[in-house]
């Protein structure tokens, strides 16, 4: 996907916009550009100020200030009957006295159509998302899987500009959430329609997103690729929100060459960290750890960045394992590791074992 | 001792549940079914100059359907019955047409503007029905501000010809229903609100986004979901107006009377408790034909209710 703003005005453009529930701020000053066919997310915790931007784009609440762009045109005071935005609603919001093809074909009692191009939309709808055949089920009558499909092909059937999407995958079992992401994706991909994510669950939001926004307190905290943020958060509350980090305070000793030297009170070493951060000996800041990206071995490695722990708790998931060590100081450390080999023998609880890391792999925090 | 126990053991083991499931039956077998056998018989007695004033037997045959007949042939109950369904139905439709925007302002508001408005609806039940309906006699009468503001209002908008010097409401089936829509307004209100307020917002907003301006939004989505509160509000409104006979009795054409009117006559004038009798059973009949078809419809509409539908 293109940079913000490279040369052509983006798709959609969110300009400064606010809005206050009367002196209450759900959304402070957000600016986002959106490039045609991206699929993007607004990720958050509840109460961040996501679902207010998504229901400013639908039309459903107006922004206290600033403005949003849809394809070159000025959307802000547009009501949503007139919007070529459509939302896929998070309890699906089907018309319960309609069949399924009535609801799919809802929306296109306001095109200018025949009786029969709408019959053949409505079929094309419920082909693309795999409901051929059930059309004259009533909403009641179908799975909560297939009711979420029901609302999509809804929401696509005009063919919008840009369809929002409100949790999609929240009312969905774990097997049908993996299998509905990689639907969404490929219709997604099929339509070319902009899609827009809500979601507190940063695992949808990373797969389904081409880029997303991390939202706290009504303002964005950072935009980017699911893997630039992710590897390069610009924040702790970023770092901790997207994914599990350990947070341990530094004192910086040196800088140089792209790799700082810290003295963290917790491990019973020196750290070399490789960051952008321009910093200053003396400096207190925050060293972020993911738990994927420690090692745990039994024979001290060399190398730089190893310190000795001994295993706290260990939570076995099959293909993988969450250790938390704990530190000489006290401290708890999470660390995973990957079963790659059966039978191979794990570390225990009680074990002491050494902990360490690549410059590389930690991450350094101002904010 | 040990068959108090099992006494004991049997009640705790069933006996609150089929206490809790037993009363409403006891208390409608004993209050509703058995006065209705009575009366039931009563029409199908014979009148005698007895007290009380029926009598079976002797002379008379067993069963007597003089009452039932008379229903058909005497023109004065079937004037009756329509003028009471009519009257009745326009009632409701009024009630309807005002206490449906009521109902969904109610559930539009504030949660505060809400308890108030709410109260207020219920408010009128507070003073005594008969006051009420003496104050609306007081406003309709020939002499009253209110009848002096329609009729200037009435020679105002239309051709001198047709001028009045006060207009007759009083003693009309228009006293009648505009009575009746004032008393059983609420009845008509509290079920519909009852309904529209359990109904998902977010449907309406689902329209909204897809096209759908405001009115068409309440023509598709509101007034559809709507209609087990309006049948319910209809029958809680229609029923009792229909068998009406305090307001028609005091505001109403003795002219054309409402059934409920006729059954009191019989009764209490004519001492005719068997013809009495007859006209309440058929009204009855009457009566429960659309109940039934409500709860039929209910039945239907559980399985497809607004509620259903998220689950």
């Amino acid at each position: 996907m293109a940079a913000d703003g490279a040369g052509a005005a983006p798709f959609i453009q969110i300009e400064g916009v606010s809005k206050f529930f009367g002196t209450f701020p759900a959304v402070r000053d957000v600016s986002l550009s959106i490039d045609k066919g991206e699929c993007f997310a607004l990720l958050g915790a509840s109460g961040c100020g996501k679902t207010t931007l998504l229901r400013m784009l639908a039309g459903f609440e107006e922004p206290t200030s600033g403005s949003i762009r849809i394809d070159g045109q000025d959307m802000t005071r547009i009501p949503p009957w007139e919007r070529p935005v459509h939302m896929m609603f998070q309890s699906y919001a089907l018309f319960p006295h309609m069949s399924v093809e009535k609801n799919v074909g809802y929306g296109l009692k306001h095109e200018k159509m025949t009786r029969a191009q709408r019959r053949d939309r409505v079929a094309e709808m419920l082909d693309l998302v795999q409901m051929s055949g059930l059309g004259s089920r009533k909403p009641h009558q179908i799975s909560g899987g297939q009711r979420q499909r029901v609302a999509l092909a809804r929401a696509l059937a005009r063919q919008p500009k840009v369809l929002l999407l409100d949790e999609p995958l929240a009312a969905l079992d774990k097997k049908l959430r993996e299998h509905t992401q990689f639907e969404l994706m490929a219709i997604q991909a099929r339509t070319g329609v902009n899609f827009i994510v809500v979601t507190h669950d940063q695992e949808e939001a990373m797969t389904l997103a081409d880029r997303l926004a991390v939202m706290d307190k009504g303002q964005v905290r950072q935009v980017g690729r699911p893997l630039d943020v992710y590897e390069n958060p610009n924040s702790r509350y970023v770092a901790g929100f997207l994914g599990t980090v350990s947070q341990f305070e530094g004192r910086v000793i040196r800088a140089e060459g792209g790799t700082v030297t810290l003295s963290v009170a917790d491990f019973a070493c020196e750290i070399s960290v490789a960051s952008p951060l321009d910093t200053r000996p003396g400096e207190v800041l925050t060293l972020a750890l993911r738990p994927e990206k420690l090692r745990l071995t039994r024979e001290r490695p060399e190398g730089p960045n190893t310190f000795p722990g001994t295993v706290k708790d260990l939570a076995y998931f099959g293909k993988d394992s969450l250790y938390r060590v704990i530190l000489p100081s006290g401290g708890l450390i999470s660390a995973h590791a990957v079963n790659a080999r059966r039978g191979a023998q794990a570390p225990d609880w009680d074990e002491a074992l050494w902990v360490s890391f690549e410059p590389g792999a930690a991450i350094l925090l101002r904010d | 001792m040990r068959a108090l126990t099992g006494l004991s053991q049997w009640f705790d083991r069933r006996g609150w549940r089929d206490l809790i499931i037993g009363l409403p039956y006891v208390w409608l077998l004993v209050l509703f079914l058995l006065p209705f056998l009575i009366v039931l018989a009563m029409s199908l007695a014979t009148r005698t100059p007895t007290a009380p004033p029926f009598g079976y037997g002797g002379d008379n045959p067993l069963l007597n359907f003089e009452g039932y007949a008379r229903l058909f042939t005497d023109d004065l109950y079937i004037r009756s019955f329509l003028t009471s369904l009519m009257n009745a139905g326009v009632a409701t439709l009024f009630c309807l047409a005002l206490g449906y925007p009521m109902a969904l302002g109610l559930t539009r508001i504030s949660a505060g503007w809400r308890g108030i408005l709410l109260m207020l609806v219920i408010l009128p039940f507070w003073t005594s029905f008969l006051l009420r309906v003496y104050a609306w006699m007081g406003l309709m009468g020939r002499n009253s501000w209110f009848n002096g503001l329609l009729t200037d209002l009435w020679n105002w908008v239309t051709p001198e010809a047709w001028a009045l010097g006060h207009i007759p409401m009083m003693q009309t089936n228009f006293a009648v229903v505009l009575v009746m829509v004032y008393t059983y307004l609420p009845f008509m209100i509290l079920p519909l609100y009852a309904n529209l307020e359990r109904l998902d917002r977010a449907l309406d907003e689902a329209a909204m986004d897809l096209g759908s301006r405001p009115f068409r939004v309440f023509v598709d989505v509101t007034l559809p979901q709507s209609v087990p509160g309006i049948i319910a509000g209809g029958l809680l409104v229609f029923i009792p107006a229909a068998g009406e006979l305090v307001i028609p009795t005091l505001v109403g054409d003795a002219g054309m009377p409402m059934i409920g009117r006729v059954i009191s006559d019989e009764f209490a004038s004519a001492r005719d408790w068997p013809m009495a009798s007859s006209v309440a059973v058929v009204l009855l009949i009457l009566m429960v034909g659309p109940t039934i078809l409500y709860s039929r419809f209910n039945a239907r509409a559980e399985g497809s209710g607004p509620l259903e539908a998220q689950k």
